[in-house]
């Protein structure tokens, strides 16, 4: 028998079914123990073990609306994560950039929105409605066009072939710069988010659910709709256009496009322009949940460990990422946030992201790191 | 790479740049550098109560010339919310000889609090920074009148006292508190605490980390879970509007979520729409223009278009609480004018008006604030006053006022203070004994 | 053609690897120790000092720390202003705890604490790379600024939850606390920095430094080598995080006088100091003093410094403006010279060596 036959012989379980036989067989026999503790009397209620352990889980038992509500409300979140992750993963494939701009450009979308409807309505004399709002979204969208052109011309074409924490660094200039201007043109006052105008659903729907009731925003399935179709389109737009055909492409190998005679500089504008789009959907849901105003930025730090979860690359990543964040801040704080006093949730999800990574250093669906002297 | 500290050379470079600038003051007014947070995550709450205080001091300037016929030369120093920028600005008041530091923020009243008697300029911090201040005895420089947040924890639990019918009801109930995670947010906790275990309620604690102020969806889900019967709000900023929002999201009753007064903000509830109605926050002053204070300030500010604000704004409830605090500023410096003898005074003549300050129900009416608010009078002693709250309520497009006037209860709060005043004063090896003298009220 | 090098011999290694092999910088850096020290105590105004030098002294012993693990050894973190917490708390904690020991030997000493926890949370790194890194390291971030406020024994149990700086003398002059003179801050703080600075620019030009950068330029070329990547690189993070806890201990010791964790010790510093490493250059000593200077020195002059020579803008529009100009410097400085301040200034001093004979 040959080296070469030797290795190719699969071994009867894979390294990673082994591991994860080995982890559930621990887990089980963990989770037995504490029953049979718990049982004897062992373990009472009043033990540590029994309050992270035990007590979390008898109340997801006992209150099932409550759990459902709670995965609801994660899987809302996670999916508005997703959005603002999204953002980064596509100007992140094909130009290599570290958009740490995304936040910002959430915040400028949205305000721009609500800056050209105001406008429209109050000096224009547009009656306020849904046309409005509709001309104030092609505004919007055609003040992210504008944006994108910039980066590209400004930021991007001087930098090119930088190390990436340069290009990281530009973005950061650019944070800076919109912020600066965005205030200086929409004030720092906050603004209310134009959501019926646009057509968007606010009411609720009230669910019977084993013995509880669970509460369900028609905002937040139009969000998770609106999410969903987004993701199809986008899908779509990169897997069947030519267009796409070329943004892949780059992905790949920036020379070997250039070399078939893709334009770089078209294929930046485009794909900060979508970001630009999903940048400005997410500013609507966000804005519709709260107010616009700069303090949204903030919550754009969220992506983060939704990219390291999912990878900076894979865009299915960035979905499956954002909602094991959003489902897992949303249970940690719920219910074992009470026994650190509350308010976890600002590193929880760090943490949550941290586990994955001590398996996965590239993230669930990153391209996986070869390394080679 | 070498010359390490030829950074100091460009340290020494920035020197050079502007050494020679040096503050200049005008003849015959008196300068005001007042700290703003117009950008800034905060911005939402700073810019009514900026707004407020500037165009107060603009109309006072336009209609009587000033305070004593001495000009407030009035400016402001934007701060972001943020502390570095905040000593900033006190660098930039003490430069410009500001007779009074107003921090709006707790951070930078903290930061300040300890140089006050040095550089000789007293710190207003209007119902807010460190309530110990309160004790004249220790904090000679420091103001923070009308009340403390511990005066608000206590006001909060005797409104819902009188909701519940008396304070014998409160047994058995839970209230909960939705805080920012931060040492702002956790003041009233002390405070509640100590009522609790008198009145048998239970406190249930909800922080908000800062990072996740539009994001409160679980807190609000344990409130559910915890069938909490009320919900206090300890806010500020962008946290607000997301917590009214979130209340009407989870169908908690709205008129049993009181906020702090500066979760009072018309921008805190407007977001929400209907679902904000019955919405309750504390206040101090009324809302509405229908005061000719206000009036004049529409008059001789806003209609030579020298205010930042938009006219339909004027009169909200933050607005006015800048108005109300132009209007204690601008008693002090009176009340400095007239103990000190002279026209423009300094910083150590108005920490002596402050400490004069006895506003009247009548005074209020003179200064054209007819039942706007208590009366406030503070003391050598006291710089608090621990006066008297209500509580205002939304009703879906403005604040109306819900309850009567609600003193906090002094007898309990008061020795609490002193305590933490002599804590401090300890803890703080070195801190002075009170030097300054004492002006007996004319 | 002062500037030269000619007719300067190194005849041993220890003269060629000099920190400042050039006669002309080291009076060069004589002649602005001196400034440092004598001039601008005597000619600076107090406003100076206190919002430029101090903040600026107080910051670039972080920028230098930060540079030691990002520059240096290619570990990007974002817990900075984190670990700069611990050291500040650390500080206050020890001493209330002894009073009676010099304050200054504290603020060396927090320092120390701030590394061991800077080395639990550099553990990742042994299996995370680049920009993974960066975001976990976010966790220490968040992790430690919730712990500031929610561990009242930290702020020793102060209803206001902060921590208050007290008074503490050396050799009788106070040198903490609100009574201390502002030139014996700067002065202390200058101190810290000059020494703590020397002491870095030693480490990376020795072999614990040299090891850094290996580990940099490629981690699995530097373990063939023989490096241990464990040891390597929890070192770095461990000074790292000492020059992180100093800065720390005197940004609130020395500079603020007092501090809530809430708002000082946010993620906004983090990032604010990562981009001070990154406009300085990254690997390069006096890059973090550009760096700090232009992060955090440059706002404020702008802000009081345009008034000043008469361009009129007050208050909020002056804000937005100083930001606005901020991100627009930053992107043309990194397409003027992407590798930094310190690289211009590298050019600056090649093209002064030539001078003014360039041929």
């Amino acid at each position: 028998m040959t080296d070469a036959t030797l290795a190719t012989r699969k071994p009867f379980l894979s390294e990673g079914q082994r591991n994860g036989l080995i982890a559930g067989g621990v887990l089980a026999l963990f989770i037995a123990a504490l029953v049979v503790a718990t049982q004897t009397g062992t373990i009472t209620r009043n033990d540590w073990i029994y309050k992270i352990f035990v007590d979390p889980f008898v109340s997801m038992v006992d209150m099932p609306d409550l759990l459902v509500q709670t995965v609801w409300e994660g899987f809302v979140a996670g999916v508005l994560y997703s959005l603002i992750a999204l953002g980064f993963v596509l100007i992140f494939k094909a130009s290599g950039v570290f958009n740490f701009a995304q936040g910002i450009m959430v915040v400028f979308a949205a305000l721009s929105l609500v800056g050209f409807y105001e406008f429209l309505t109050l000096t224009m004399g547009l009656p306020p409605g849904f046309v409005a709002a509709i001309v104030a979204m092609a505004g919007a969208l055609g003040i992210m066009f504008v944006l994108a052109v910039a980066v590209e011309r400004i930021v991007l074409r001087p930098l090119v072939n930088q190390p990436d924490i340069i290009m990281l660094m530009a973005t950061v200039g650019l944070t800076y710069f919109l912020i600066g201007f965005g205030e200086y043109i929409f004030g720092g006052s906050p603004k209310v988010m134009i959501t019926s105008q646009l057509g968007l659903p606010t009411g609720s729907t009230m669910l019977d659910f084993a013995g509880g009731r669970i509460n369900i925003q028609h905002l937040d399935v139009a969000a998770a709709v609106i999410a969903a179709v987004m993701i199809g389109v986008l899908g779509f737009f990169f897997q069947y256009t030519r267009i796409g055909r070329a943004l892949r492409a780059v992905a790949d190998s920036h020379k070997a496009a250039l070399s078939v005679g893709i334009s770089l500089n078209q294929i930046w504008v485009i794909v900060w322009f979508t970001a630009g789009i999903v940048a400005l959907l997410t500013g609507i849901m966000w804005g519709a949940r709260s107010d616009v105003s700069f303090a949204l930025e903030i919550i754009a730090l969220k992506a983060l460990p939704v990219l390291i979860v999912g990878g900076f690359t894979s865009i299915p990543g960035a979905i499956v990422g954002g909602l094991i964040i959003g489902v897992g801040e949303k249970l940690g704080e719920f219910y074992w946030g009470p026994l650190l006093g509350g308010g976890i949730e600002s590193w929880l999800a760090y943490i949550i992201a941290l586990m994955f990574l001590m398996f996965r250093p590239q993230g669930l669906f990153g391209e996986k790191i070869i390394e080679r002297i | 790479m070498k010359t390490t500290s030829l950074a100091l050379g460009l340290g020494l470079g920035l020197v050079a740049g502007f050494a020679a600038v040096s503050p200049v003051g005008a003849q015959e007014s008196i300068n005001f550098v007042h700290n703003t947070y117009r950008t800034g995550a905060f911005s939402g709450s700073g810019i009514p109560v900026a707004d407020g205080v500037r165009d107060y001091f603009t109309m006072l300037n336009n209609r009587d010339g000033g305070i004593g016929g001495v000009r407030i030369n009035f400016e402001e120093c934007e701060t972001q919310y943020d502390t570095r920028r905040s000593v900033e600005c006190w660098e930039q008041a003490k430069a410009k000889n500001s007779v009074v530091y107003v921090p709006w923020s707790t951070g930078a009243a903290l930061a300040t609090i300890p140089r006050a008697h040095i550089d000789k300029m007293p710190i207003f911090s209007m119902a807010y920074g460190l309530s110990a201040s309160a004790v004249g005895g220790t904090f000679p420089w420091v103001f923070n009148p009308p009340l403390t947040y511990w005066d608000g924890a206590s006001v909060w639990i005797q409104y819902i006292a009188q909701r519940e019918g008396g304070l014998a009801n409160l047994r058995g109930k839970t209230i909960g508190l939705v805080l920012l995670d931060a040492p702002f947010g956790r003041e009233p906790i002390p405070v509640l605490e100590a009522l609790a275990r008198e009145h048998g309620f239970t406190l249930k604690t909800y922080p908000i980390p800062p990072a996740e102020m539009q994001n409160q969806s679980s807190t609000w889900l344990a409130i559910r879970r915890d069938r909490t019967d009320w919900v206090l709000v300890q806010g500020w900023g962008a946290m607000n509007p997301t917590a009214v929002r979130e209340a009407g999201r989870t169908g908690f009753p709205r008129d049993k979520v009181i906020g702090i007064w500066w979760a009072g903000g018309d921008d805190d509830a407007r977001p929400a729409g209907p679902d904000a109605r019955g919405y309750l926050a504390l206040s101090w002053h009324q809302v509405g223009t229908n005061f000719p204070v206000i009036q004049d300030i529409l008059r001789h500010v806003v209609d030579r278009g020298q205010s930042n604000s938009a006219r339909e704004k004027i009169g909200e409830n933050l607005y006015n609480r800048g108005v109300y605090q132009g209007m204690l500023i601008a008693e002090a410096i009176r009340n400095a004018q007239r103990l000190s003898g002279k026209r423009v005074v300094t910083g150590e003549d108005v920490r002596r008006g402050f400490e004069a300050l006895n506003i009247t129900a009548a005074r209020w009416t003179e200064l054209g604030a007819p039942d706007f608010a208590a009366p406030v009078a503070l003391s050598c002693e006291d710089h608090n006053g621990h006066h008297a709250a209500f509580v205002i309520q939304w009703d879906g497009t403005k604040w109306n006022r819900a309850s009567d006037w609600i003193r906090p209860d002094r007898a309990r709060i008061r020795p609490l203070l002193e305590d933490a005043a002599r804590a401090f004063a300890t803890s703080n090896a070195g801190w002075p004994a009170r030097s300054e003298s004492c002006d007996q009220r004319s | 053609m002062f500037y030269r090098d000619a007719g300067q011999y190194k005849t041993t290694y220890q003269s060629d690897m000099a920190i400042f092999p050039l006669r002309q910088d080291r009076i060069g850096i004589l002649v602005i120790l001196a400034l440092a020290y004598v001039a601008v105590p005597l000619m600076a105004s107090d406003f100076i000092l206190k919002t430029i030098m101090l903040p600026f002294l107080a910051l670039v012993l972080a920028v230098v720390g930060l540079n030691i693990l990002t520059g240096y050894t290619g570990l990007i973190s974002l817990g900075t202003a984190g670990f700069m917490g611990v050291g500040a708390y650390a500080c206050y904690k020890l001493t209330t705890l002894f009073p009676e020991v010099n304050i200054l030997v504290w603020i060396l000493v927090s320092g120390f604490f701030s590394a061991a926890i800077g080395v639990v949370f550099g553990l990742p790194s042994l299996r995370i790379k680049g920009l993974y890194l960066a975001v976990a390291t976010l966790a220490a971030q968040f992790f430690l600024q919730w712990a500031f406020v929610r561990i009242p024994w930290l702020y020793n149990y102060n209803p206001s939850g902060a921590i208050e700086v007290p008074l503490r003398t050396v050799f009788g002059v106070p040198v903490t606390g609100p009574t201390a003179a502002i030139e014996v801050k700067y002065l202390i703080a200058l101190t810290f920095v000059v020494v703590l600075t020397w002491v870095a620019s030693n480490i990376v030009h020795g072999r614990i430094g040299r090891s850094w950068m290996a580990v940099r330029d490629m981690d699995i070329a530097a373990q063939l080598m023989g490096i241990k990547l464990l040891e390597t690189k929890l070192l770095a993070f461990a000074v790292s995080s000492f020059y992180c806890g100093v800065s720390g201990a005197l940004f609130v010791f020395i500079y603020l006088g007092g501090a809530e964790a809430g708002t000082e010790f946010g993620i906004r510093l983090s990032f604010i100091i990562l981009f001070a490493v990154i406009i300085g250059g990254l690997g390069s000593m006096i890059g973090s003093f550009f760096g700090a200077g232009f992060i955090v020195a440059l706002p404020t002059i702008l802000k009081f410094g345009l008034p000043a020579i008469g361009i009129a803008i007050t208050g909020a529009i002056a804000e937005k403006i100083v930001v606005m100009v901020i991100g627009a410097l930053t992107i043309f400085l990194l397409i003027v010279e992407p590798h930094g301040l310190a690289r211009l200034w590298q050019i600056a001093k090649q093209k002064l060596r030539v001078w003014p004979f360039p041929y």
